[in-house]
């Protein structure tokens, strides 16, 4: 038996668990970002005015990690221009007018996939990023050259934000594009093992992901302990490998792929119809008709919560993703993203900001770290600035999972403190590095 | 629309609050609070009561005029002036007690910052203050709790004294022992709060139950002290007996379980727990055996408290797949 990793027990909230995801009507105007990746922005291709179609080209990718940007509706060019991100800096932006027509671009063909190049190529051609939230450009992770490396693929379906049902649903909606997406795996990265890690709060995903198992497809079942879906957590609990720090999962021989994720490419290698919509989850408190939706991506927060009914009560807080993890907007004009897999909007007794009260010591936030971490030396070194302290403990390792802050009794902001620190000792090696040149 | 709230995830938390693990802390004493004015008669819950009322009013005044954030609703200073009263005799002075209220709020916790910045135990320095104070007088006059047993009298002062057991266990002292049972249920002489080892273990489970505390310390800390004085039974005591004597007696039960685990005093990790629990059952140990006190409780927790930063320095987690360290 493994030791457990730690982690913290949260309200599921899956109200939209048995909600088949409904098409979203095509919104006026989408307004699409140029870096919902990870790694360069993709570089517009178009300009004011031009005529585009769904699935049409409209910005490269901008170097090797990267993702193209394709058109989610069609209609014309309205504007390529910079736009405040939710993170507080600037970026560039293509804002497209519909027509209503949804007319699907001519340059939507099935790709020719003839070997593991043309795969990778297919894969980077569909604008993929991983979809549970990362963004992480898929064909930059799929390109291992030697699919040897591979010893085994780990299908993310664990879902352990609550509120989140997206994942759920293409599990159980789209579990002919998994398996299909599946048999690719197989095919062109050589995959001898498939493990599909599910969370058993799920038990209908578990079921029709059972369906898919054979002698190198299995389901893995884990506990309903936040955080199953972190990358490294994910790994440890589905093949008992740790991750070592300054590694990828491919290290120690593991892929990673969101289940979404890999029913999007199936689809994209059958239609040729790249990343323009997302299924994602609408709830909150504050939200009239929570539900699963089908949205163009670049389709403002606003828009689709007006698709969902509207508001029961005024929003006060609204983010993309879980409540663990998700980053809050500061108003609804924010774009849907390729990796947005809900939107929650929060009434005002929820998005009352906690009030900090001083740290007692309690330990709490250690037994709570799923990496085993100490937010409350992080606290305190970074309060004076011991940078040292900060690397010896590896804060470096922090996932921002939330764990910490969920459980603290005092109420203090931990991943701040923690997000703080890791950019303070990135500043600290940079220096270093400097130094010994 | 109005604007929303922006701030770091996560945008959910725990219900658990400092007032509320403080809250669970407090019913864990309960028991101990029954059980010691069933034993030392009704004085005992009104000492209780005017340790906790002056260590609520001290932190209140203390953080009112100096225009600090007022922080009594968090509830640690009703536990500290519960601890501080059941480690005194029941027959001390009023005066005295406020007075030891007074220090463990005032002195110990908030000239070092306040809750969470103190280094030592307020409590037991307090305790150990007033104890140092008034050695030959109040804090060493222990009644025959078999004659407050169930009275519900005022305890009174000039009751006959009786000796607490740990005297009675010092090599060449003479003098009876209480019986095993009556041991376990508190019927012995000592502080109000400490006697009744039953009372204070229900309390304990309590709060391992309720994860307030881990059973690291508590555990550690009582079955070094039984291990040892296994090793240790002069004539005329089985082993068992003896250390089982050692377990029941003094403060080491609310020490071990309400002092010793206190979040602020003692180190993070379960590994530091261990460390300072063992620490803490060799010290006392040590003290019982062959120092010049009969009780090593109190001095070999303050003791610890001061080792408490060097030990979480020591003994920090492993963080998954951390990379050495060059």
């Amino acid at each position: 038996m493994l030791p457990k990793l730690n982690g913290v027990t949260l309200p599921h909230r899956k109200n939209t668990a048995k909600m088949p995801a409904v098409k979203m009507t095509p919104p006026r105007l989408v307004t699409i970002p140029m870096n919902m990746h990870i790694g360069a922005p993709a570089v517009p291709c178009v300009k004011p005015g031009d005529e585009v179609k769904v699935g049409q080209l409209i910005a490269e990718a901008g170097g090797f990690v990267s993702a193209p940007v394709h058109a989610s509706v069609s209609g014309k060019v309205k504007s390529v221009a910079p736009m405040l991100a939710s993170t507080g800096t600037e970026i560039m932006a293509i804002t497209i007018e519909s027509d209503g027509e949804m007319a699907i671009s001519e340059d939507c063909v099935a790709p020719d996939i003839t070997d593991y190049d043309s795969f990778i190529a297919a894969v980077r051609a569909s604008g993929a990023v991983g979809l549970g939230g990362a963004g992480f450009p898929t064909a930059v992770k799929l390109d291992v050259k030697d699919t040897s490396r591979i010893e085994q693929i780990i299908i993310n379906g664990a879902e352990c934000e609550p509120y989140i049902t997206s994942d759920t649903r293409t599990m159980i909606d789209d579990a002919n594009l998994i398996a299909e997406g599946i048999e690719l795996l197989k095919k062109w990265l050589n995959a001898k093992q498939v493990i599909i890690g599910i969370e058993k709060n799920k038990p209908e995903a578990i079921k029709a992901m059972s369906t898919l198992c054979d002698d190198t497809v299995s389901v893995k079942v884990l506990p309903s302990i936040y955080p199953q879906g972190g990358e490294k957590v994910l790994i440890y609990n589905c093949t008992g490998k740790i991750v070592p720090e300054g590694k990828l999962p491919i290290d120690v021989g593991v892929i990673v792929l969101n289940c979404t994720t890999l029913a999007f490419i199936a689809s994209y290698v059958k239609t040729g119809i790249p990343l323009v919509n997302k299924l994602m989850t609408v709830d909150g408190s504050a939200v009239a008709e929570p539900k699963n939706v089908i949205v163009p991506i670049g389709t403002s927060m606003a828009d689709v919560f007006d698709f969902c009914g509207g508001f029961k009560e005024e929003p006060h807080k609204a983010f993309y993703g879980g409540p663990m993890m998700g980053i809050a907007v500061p108003d609804l004009s924010a774009p849907i993203l390729k990796n947005t897999n809900a939107i929650i909007a929060l009434n005002k007794a929820d998005s009352v900001l906690p009030e900090p009260t001083p740290c007692i010591r309690c330990g709490k936030c250690v037994k709570a770290c799923p990496l085993k971490l100490m937010p409350v030396d992080f606290a305190r070194a970074l309060s004076v600035k011991d940078v040292e302290m900060l690397e010896k403990r590896k804060v470096n390792l922090c996932m921002e999972c939330g764990c910490c802050s969920y459980v603290c009794p005092a109420r203090r902001p931990l991943v701040e403190n923690n997000k703080l620190a890791k950019a303070e000792l990135r500043k600290y090696q940079a220096a270093k590095k400097e130094e010994n040149k | 629309m109005s604007k929303l709230t922006l701030s770091v995830s996560p945008h959910i938390r725990s219900r658990l609050t400092t007032g509320g693990i403080m809250l669970d802390v407090v019913i864990a004493l309960i028991p101990a609070l029954i059980a010691g004015t069933v034993i030392f008669g009704l004085r005992a819950l009104v000492l209780t009561a005017v340790c906790v009322a002056s260590c609520m009013l001290a932190e209140f005044l203390f953080e009112f005029i100096l225009k600090k954030p007022l922080t009594i609703n968090d509830l640690s200073a009703v536990v500290t002036g519960m601890l501080l009263a059941f480690n005194l005799p029941v027959t001390i002075p009023f005066w005295q007690a406020v007075l030891g209220s007074v220090i463990a709020i005032i002195v110990v916790k908030q000239l070092f910052g306040g809750l969470g910045l103190n280094f030592a135990n307020p409590a037991i320095t307090a305790r150990i203050v007033l104890f140092i104070s008034f050695a030959n007088t109040s804090m060493t006059h222990w009644i025959d709790p078999t004659r407050t047993f169930m009275s519900f009298n005022w305890a009174n002062a000039d009751m006959a004294a009786s000796a607490t057991p740990l005297a009675v266990l010092k090599p060449g002292s003479t003098g009876s022992l209480p019986s095993l049972m009556n041991m376990l249920l508190g019927i012995e002489g000592g502080c109000i709060g400490e006697t009744c080892a039953l009372a204070l273990i229900l309390g304990g489970i309590y709060l391992v139950a309720r994860k307030v505390i881990s059973f690291h310390i508590p555990v550690v800390f009582v079955a070094t002290v039984f291990v040892l004085s296994l090793l240790v039974a002069p004539e005329g005591y089985s082993s068992l007996e003896y250390a089982t004597y050692q377990i029941l007696s003094g403060g080491l039960m609310i020490g071990a379980i309400f002092m010793a685990t206190d979040y602020v005093t003692s180190p993070t990790t379960s590994l530091g727990k261990i460390i300072f629990a063992l620490g803490c059952g060799v010290i006392t140990f040590a003290i019982r055996i062959w120092g010049s006190y009969p009780e090593g409780v109190s001095f070999s927790i303050l003791f610890m408290n001061l080792l408490v930063p060097f030990i979480n320095k020591l003994t920090p987690t492993k963080p998954l797949g951390g990379a050495k360290a060059e």
